[in-house]
């Protein structure tokens, strides 16, 4: 028992917090710009670097670093934005999946250019014990990411229920063209929508780092399961993609618990192939995701 | 005399390259129902949207109250007090009903809820559907969200595409008399329309369009009782 919720669920639901933020973005963006947005991983990358001087350099909490990133990255997101996807906004959303591709390559290309290819880390040198409560063993910064996490998705669904924007970015899924003829100013709503998709990616990015490590493609990596976790929750759905995303975490961490002999039941080095085979069985039988949504 | 509400001045554009409308001129005075009818593919559809900022349009003025608004954005339109209800498509099917109103009076700056009351005042089984998403509603009460959508921003003027279409006998004669109500209450409304005679029933005046042109208009019920329009136009 305590093997099992120590070592398995609670990094599960580590990881489900950060594909589950991740994949809010990714189909927020896809309800609302109608594109799958493949430099979502690279974006993430960028943020758990750009924290870096703020961690490290200021010696700020990592949440603190996470909301630094989240205002620097939403920046940077809607830079792009101006620069690559307006322009396009017309023509088939092919096009816009292509260049987020390439956005992506250059992201990267950009991250390893300024901060060297070697692996960084939030916390170098320094052994934080975790915390106990008897037999129940946790990690301080997964309470943190756990938490945050929570309280980001409440953000989100208060954002989305309650709030005149949140209402605008729910229509403009529905309907792009009504919410045009209703005065609704869609490419403000485009706006808002780059914000919170790159805010939640981008603390999703530290969160990561924060984690584990740094390293130039970790958000390459993460992009698999995020995708995953969108597709389960049905592409377009945000309450669909969180909980996507806490299974996706939790399948993956939970594939490697000894269920039936004493060894992982998949080996820790197989990971990442839960996520895929997820992605590739609903694909075949619920393209809709569990819950509903559009076909990609 | 005053300028009428809104008119159209030998009208002409298309979509793409080539034109659908070849001068089409129109006028609706404040307080009128006009009603614009004709064959499939005439351009009635196309003039509303021409109105509404949709059409590239290549020659002719359209005036707001005597202001010309030619080629202005549907953006600026909407601020200047025209609402357009699309013949399709014009409702957000997972937001409630509720939402539909409120997104309906996005430009609104002050408290939307008094006119949302008004609406459901003037749609009752609205008032019922509130936390109902639009998409689930019947066909007829999703017209109704739309036209309340409509209504939002009390417009001066109300463009209605073809509102019953797609809809049985008997929710076709409750929002044509829907929109005799709201035209009633001060809104001058321009509705294309193919159940004719019925719209005719309700209109004030009619407009007849062939092939994106004039063909015929006056007070619509001369044009009921001309046996000529009934046998072209109104299907005997």
């Amino acid at each position: 028992m305590a093997e099992f919720v120590n070592f398995y669920l609670i990094p599960g639901l580590v990881l489900g917090s950060i594909y589950a933020l991740g994949a809010i973005g990714v189909s927020m963006l896809f309800s609302i710009l109608r594109f799958a947005h493949f430099a979502h991983g690279d974006m993430m990358t960028l943020a758990a670097y750009l924290a870096l001087p703020v961690v490290v350099g200021l010696g700020l909490h990592p949440l603190a670093g996470a909301v630094a990133a989240a205002v620097m990255t939403s920046a940077v997101a809607l830079g792009i934005d101006k620069i690559a996807y307006q322009p396009v906004r017309a023509r088939p959303t092919i096009v816009a999946v292509m260049i987020s591709l390439g956005v992506a390559l250059m992201l990267r290309s950009v991250i390893q250019i300024g901060f060297g290819v070697k692996i960084e880390s939030y916390s170098a040198g320094q052994i934080v014990p975790p915390l106990r409560f008897d037999w129940f063993v946790i990690l301080e910064k997964h309470i943190w990411i756990i938490a945050s996490t929570l309280v980001l998705m409440l953000a989100v669904h208060l954002l989305l229920s309650r709030t005149r924007a949140g209402k605008a970015m729910r229509a403009m899924s529905d309907s792009a063209e009504l919410a045009q003829l209703t005065g609704i100013p869609t490419e403000r709503v485009v706006r808002l929508t780059w914000i919170v998709g790159a805010s939640l990616a981008a603390i999703a990015g530290v969160f990561a780092a924060w984690d584990t490590y740094l390293q130039t493609m970790m958000g390459w990596f993460l992009l698999l399961p995020i995708f995953a976790a969108t597709i389960l929750g049905g592409i377009g759905r945000p309450y669909g993609a969180m909980m996507g995303g806490l299974i996706i975490g939790l399948a993956e961490e939970l594939s490697t618990y000894p269920w039936i002999t004493d060894d992982p039941l998949v080996s820790p080095g197989y990971k990442t192939g839960i996520a895929f085979a997820i992605m590739v069985v609903l694909l075949i039988f619920r393209p809709h995701g569990l819950f509903g949504g559009r076909v990609f | 005399m005053t300028a009428p509400v809104l008119e159209l001045r030998g009208i002409a554009g298309g979509y793409g390259e080539a034109d659908i409308l070849h001068g089409v001129s129109l006028t609706v005075a404040g307080g009128e129902i006009v009603v614009v009818i004709g064959p499939n593919g005439a351009g009635k559809s196309t003039a509303i949207k021409a109105v509404f900022g949709l059409l590239r349009i290549s020659a002719g003025q359209i005036l707001l109250g005597g202001e010309e608004i030619t080629g202005l954005s549907t953006e600026k339109l909407i601020t200047l007090g025209v609402s357009y209800v699309p013949q399709t498509g014009n409702v957000f099917p997972t937001l409630s009903v509720e939402e539909n109103l409120e997104l309906g009076a996005y430009i609104r700056n002050d408290d939307w809820r008094p006119r949302a009351r008004e609406i459901y005042e003037m749609f009752p089984p609205l008032a019922d559907r509130r936390e109902q998403a639009a998409g689930t509603l019947s066909g007829g009460e999703r017209q109704m969200v739309a036209i309340g959508r409509a209504l939002m921003l009390e417009p001066r003027i109300l463009l209605l595409d073809e509102p019953t279409a797609g809809l049985s006998p008997a929710y076709q004669h409750d929002i044509l008399m829907i929109a005799k109500d709201i035209n009633s209450s001060g809104v001058p409304i321009l509705m294309v329309e193919q159940n004719a005679r019925q719209a005719l029933e309700i209109a004030d005046r009619g407009y007849i369009l062939v092939d994106g042109q004039n063909r015929l208009d006056d007070d619509a019920s001369v044009l009921l009782s001309s046996p000529d329009v009934a046998k072209m136009f109104l299907g005997g």
